[in-house]
C-alpha cells in the first residue's frame, strides 16, 4: 500500500544519446487508486511501468514510494506485483504451486498460503485446475495464473498490469476486467493498468493517464479526457471517431479557416495574444457538432461527403472550407443530401496552440 | 468423392530405404549373420545358434569391461553435465566477451580424438610433460602408465576437457532462448537465484539437456581412441573399455563369431540405456 510519486523522472535506454523513452515528468499515483496508463505502442508505457516496478533504473529523476526514494531498490525489495503481457508460468509447477510461489518466497506459513491461494483461485475460477501442471494449460488459463500470482500478495505497494488481457478472448476479457475491479474494491490496492485500448482503460480505471511520445499528456477521469482533452493527441486517441481538428489562423478576433471563420472563444483572446505559437487548431468532438434541420439557424453550410451506418449510430463525413469533419449522429436521425447546416456549440469548442489546450487564465 | 486407391507413392520411399539399407541394415545383418554361425571361409560355415551369445555373456572379460564402461560413462555424465550447465550459466550473454567465450569453448571440439590422446599423453609424462613434471615436483606422485587410478583420472579428465564444451554450448543456446520476462517475473515474485535456476532455467533447458545427455552417454560409452593412445588400455586392463575389448576380440584374436555377438549385445545396451534416459527425461510431460 503506497502512494507512488514520480519526480523529474526521465529515461533513455542509451545513456549517451538524446533519445528519451520517457521525457521529464512529475506524476503521482495515489494510494488505493485504480489507474490506467493509455497510449499507442511505443509511447513509453511499458518503460514507465518497469521503472515503477524497479526492473529498470531511470536515468534521471526519482521514484518515491510513500515519500521514500526507491530508485536503487530492486523489484523484490519494493514489494510490488507486476503482470506481464504474455503469460509467465513456472512450467514444472502445478497451478497451486505457481500461485503459492510468491508467498512461499516471502516465508508465509503453509496454512495461510493455502487459504490465500484458494481465495484467489476462487476469484479467478481456477479451482478445477489447481492440481494440474502449469505447462498443460491453455494460453488464457496461463494468463489467469500469471495474474493470480500478482494478486495473491495483498500486502503489495501496488499491482502493475502490462496489457495483461492481450492473449485472452473477448468474452473472458470483460469478465476478468470486472474481477480486477472487484479485487481492487476489496483490497484497496493501488493498481496501474497499461493498455492501448480506451474501452479497457475507461472500464477499469477511475483515472486515466494518457501517454504520448514519452510523456503523460493528460491525467483525468474518462469524462474529462472526453470532454476537455488537454492535448490534440488525447482528442484524437480517445473517442470513436476521434476529435475533429481544424487548422486555423488568428486574424483579429476571429479564427479563420478557408473562407470561414469563428469568433475566438470567450476569454481566450487575451491568452492567445500574450503567447507565441506555430500552429493553431480548433477541436470539436464528432458527438458535439450540431446538425440543424433548417439551414437558416446554422452557422455553416457544409457539403455532405459520406454517411456510414454503424448499427447503433451513424457517422457523417462533411466538407467545410476544404476540411473534412466527422459528425456522430443518432441512429434515427436522417440527413439531407447536399448541403448540411452545422454549428459548433461554444462549450465544446477547444482551441489548441502547438497541440496544447488553450485555457482562459482564471 | 471418388477416391483412387493408389500405392505408387511407396516408390518414393525407395531411395531412402536403399540408403538406410546400405548404411545400417545390411552391415548390421552381416553382423547378425556372423553371430549365429561359425564361419571359417566361404565354403565352410556351421550354424551355432545362440552359442556365441552364451559364451560372450558369460565371459568375465566382458563383465569387467562392461562394469568399467558403466562407471566411466556415469563419471563422464556426472561431471560434464553439471559442469557444462555451470559454465553456460557464467558465460556472458552478449557482446565481445560472449563471442570470445564461444570461440574459446569451441576449440576443444575441433580437435580429433587421437590428437587429444596424444596431447594428454605428452602433457602427462613425468619427464617432459608439463602436467606430469609439475605434479611430481610438487610432491604428488603421478604416473598414468603405472598407476591404475592415475590412468583412469587422466582418461576422464581428457574427456571432460574435450567434451564439456559441447554441453556448455548446448546449454548456452538454451539459456539464450529464455525470454527476459521470465527473469523479470521471478524478480517480482522474489524468487531466489536457486529458484530461478530450478524453476525457470532448468525446465527450459530440458530439451537441450536431453540431447546433451544422450550424445555424451553414447559417445563416452563408445570411447576407444583416447585410452588406446594414452596407455593402450593399461595399466593391466584398467582402462580397457568395451570397444577396446571388442576390437581385441575381433581384430586381435580374429574371433569373429563371439565378436559379432558381442557387438550386438553392445549395441542393444546402448539402445536400452538411451531409451531409459529418454523415457526418464520426457515421461514427466505426459503426466497430468
Amino acid at each position: 500500500m503506497a502512494e507512488i510519486r514520480l519526480q523529474h523522472l526521465a529515461h533513455r535506454y542509451d545513456r549517451t544519446g538524446d533519445d528519451y523513452a520517457i521525457r521529464e515528468m512529475d506524476h503521482i499515483w495515489e494510494q488505493g487508486g485504480a489507474y490506467a496508463l493509455l497510449g499507442p505502442s511505443g509511447c513509453g508505457k511499458s518503460t514507465l511501468l518497469n521503472i515503477i516496478s524497479g526492473l529498470l533504473v531511470p536515468s534521471e529523476g526519482q521514484v518515491l514510494f510513500d515519500g521514500r526514494v526507491v530508485n536503487e531498490l530492486s523489484p523484490e525489495r519494493r514489494n510490488i506485483a507486476q503482470v506481464f503481457q504474455f503469460p509467465v508460468v513456472y512450467d514444472t509447477m502445478t497451478v497451486f504451486d505457481n500461485l503459492a510461489f510468491p508467498l512461499r518466497n516471502q516465508g508465509m506459513a503453509a496454512a495461510a498460503i493455502k487459504a490465500k491461494v484458494d481465495d484467489i483461485a476462487a476469484v479467478l475460477e481456477l479451482q478445477p485446475l489447481l492440481h494440474k501442471k502449469a505447462r498443460n494449460l491453455s494460453a488464457d488459463e496461463k494468463q489467469k495464473v500469471s495474474m493470480g500470482r500478482g494478486l495473491v500478495r495483498d500486502d503489495v505497494s501496488a499491482i502493475l498490469f502490462d496489457e495483461p488481457l492481450t492473449v485472452i478472448d473477448p468474452h473472458l476479457k470483460w469478465k476478468l476486467r470486472r474481477k480486477l475491479k472487484q479485487i481492487h474494491e476489496q483490497f484497496n490496492i493501488t493498481m496501474v493498468y497499461v493498455t492501448h485500448d480506451q474501452l479497457e482503460a475507461s472500464t477499469f480505471a477511475d483515472k486515466i493517464a494518457v501517454m504520448y511520445g514519452g510523456q503523460i499528456v493528460q491525467f483525468g477521469t474518462p469524462r474529462e479526457l472526453f470532454e476537455r482533452p488537454r492535448h490534440t493527441f488525447v482528442g484524437y486517441f480517445i473517442g470513436s471517431p476521434g476529435m475533429n481538428l481544424v487548422d486555423v489562423q488568428l486574424q483579429g478576433e476571429r479564427l479563420v479557416f478557408g473562407d470561414q471563420s469563428v469568433a475566438v472563444p470567450a476569454g481566450l483572446l487575451a491568452v492567445l495574444s500574450s503567447r507565441t505559437f506555430k500552429r493553431l487548431q480548433l477541436g470539436i468532438r464528432p458527438e458535439f457538432v450540431q446538425v440543424w434541420d433548417s439551414p437558416a439557424e446554422a452557422a455553416f453550410s457544409a457539403r455532405r461527403v459520406d454517411i456510414e451506418d454503424l448499427g447503433t449510430y451513424k457517422i457523417l463525413t462533411l466538407e467545410l472550407a476544404g476540411q473534412r469533419l466527422k459528425v456522430r449522429l443518432g441512429e434515427d436521425r436522417s440527413v439531407p443530401e447536399g448541403a448540411v447546416g452545422i454549428s459548433f456549440p461554444e462549450p465544446w469548442l477547444m482551441l489548441y496552440a502547438d497541440d496544447l489546450l488553450v485555457e482562459a487564465t482564471p | 468423392m471418388n477416391k483412387v486407391q493408389n500405392n505408387k507413392a511407396w516408390w518414393l520411399v525407395l531411395p531412402v530405404f536403399l540408403l538406410v539399407a546400405f548404411s545400417a541394415i545390411i552391415p548390421m545383418m552381416t553382423v547378425v549373420n556372423y553371430s549365429l554361425q561359425d564361419i571359417f571361409d566361404q565354403s565352410s560355415r556351421y550354424f551355432v545358434g545362440a552359442d556365441w551369445y552364451r559364451q560372450v555373456l558369460l565371459d568375465p572379460r566382458l563383465h569387467d569391461s562392461l562394469l568399467r564402461q558403466f562407471i566411466y560413462s556415469a563419471c563422464v555424465l556426472l561431471i560434464e553435465i553439471p559442469l557444462g550447465i555451470g559454465i553456460a550459466l557464467t558465460m556472458p550473454g552478449k557482446g565481445r566477451w560472449g563471442s570470445l567465450c564461444l570461440i574459446v569453448m569451441a576449440i576443444p571440439l575441433l580437435i580429433p580424438w587421437n590428437v587429444v590422446g596424444t596431447i594428454w599423453q605428452i602433457f602427462g609424462r613425468g619427464d617432459i610433460g608439463l602436467l606430469g613434471w609439475t605434479l611430481n615436483h610438487v610432491g604428488i606422485s603421478y604416473n598414468y602408465a603405472g598407476n591404475t587410478l592415475d590412468a583412469w583420472v587422466t582418461v576422464l579428465v581428457m574427456d571432460v576437457w574435450h567434451w564439456t564444451s559441447l554441453v556448455a554450448l548446448l546449454c548456452y543456446s538454451g539459456l539464450r532462448a529464455i525470454p527476459d520476462v521470465y527473469y523479470q517475473a521471478a524478480r517480482i515474485d522474489r524468487a531466489s537465484s536457486w529458484a530461478v535456476f530450478r524453476f525457470i532455467q532448468l525446465p527450459k533447458l530440458k530439451s537441450v539437456l536431453l540431447i546433451a545427455v544422450m550424445l555424451r552417454f553414447m559417445d563416452s560409452f563408445m570411447i576407444y581412441t583416447e585410452p588406446f593412445v594414452l596407455t593402450g588400455g593399461g595399466p593391466g586392463n584398467a582402462t580397457t573399455f568395451l570397444s577396446q575389448t571388442l576390437t581385441q576380440m575381433a581384430v586381435g584374436q580374429f574371433d569373429l563369431g563371439p565378436a559379432a555377438a558381442f557387438s550386438l549385445v553392445y549395441f542393444l545396451i546402448i539402445l536400452l540405456v538411451s531409451w531409459l534416459f529418454y523415457t526418464a527425461m520426457t515421461h514427466d510431460d505426459a503426466n497430468r
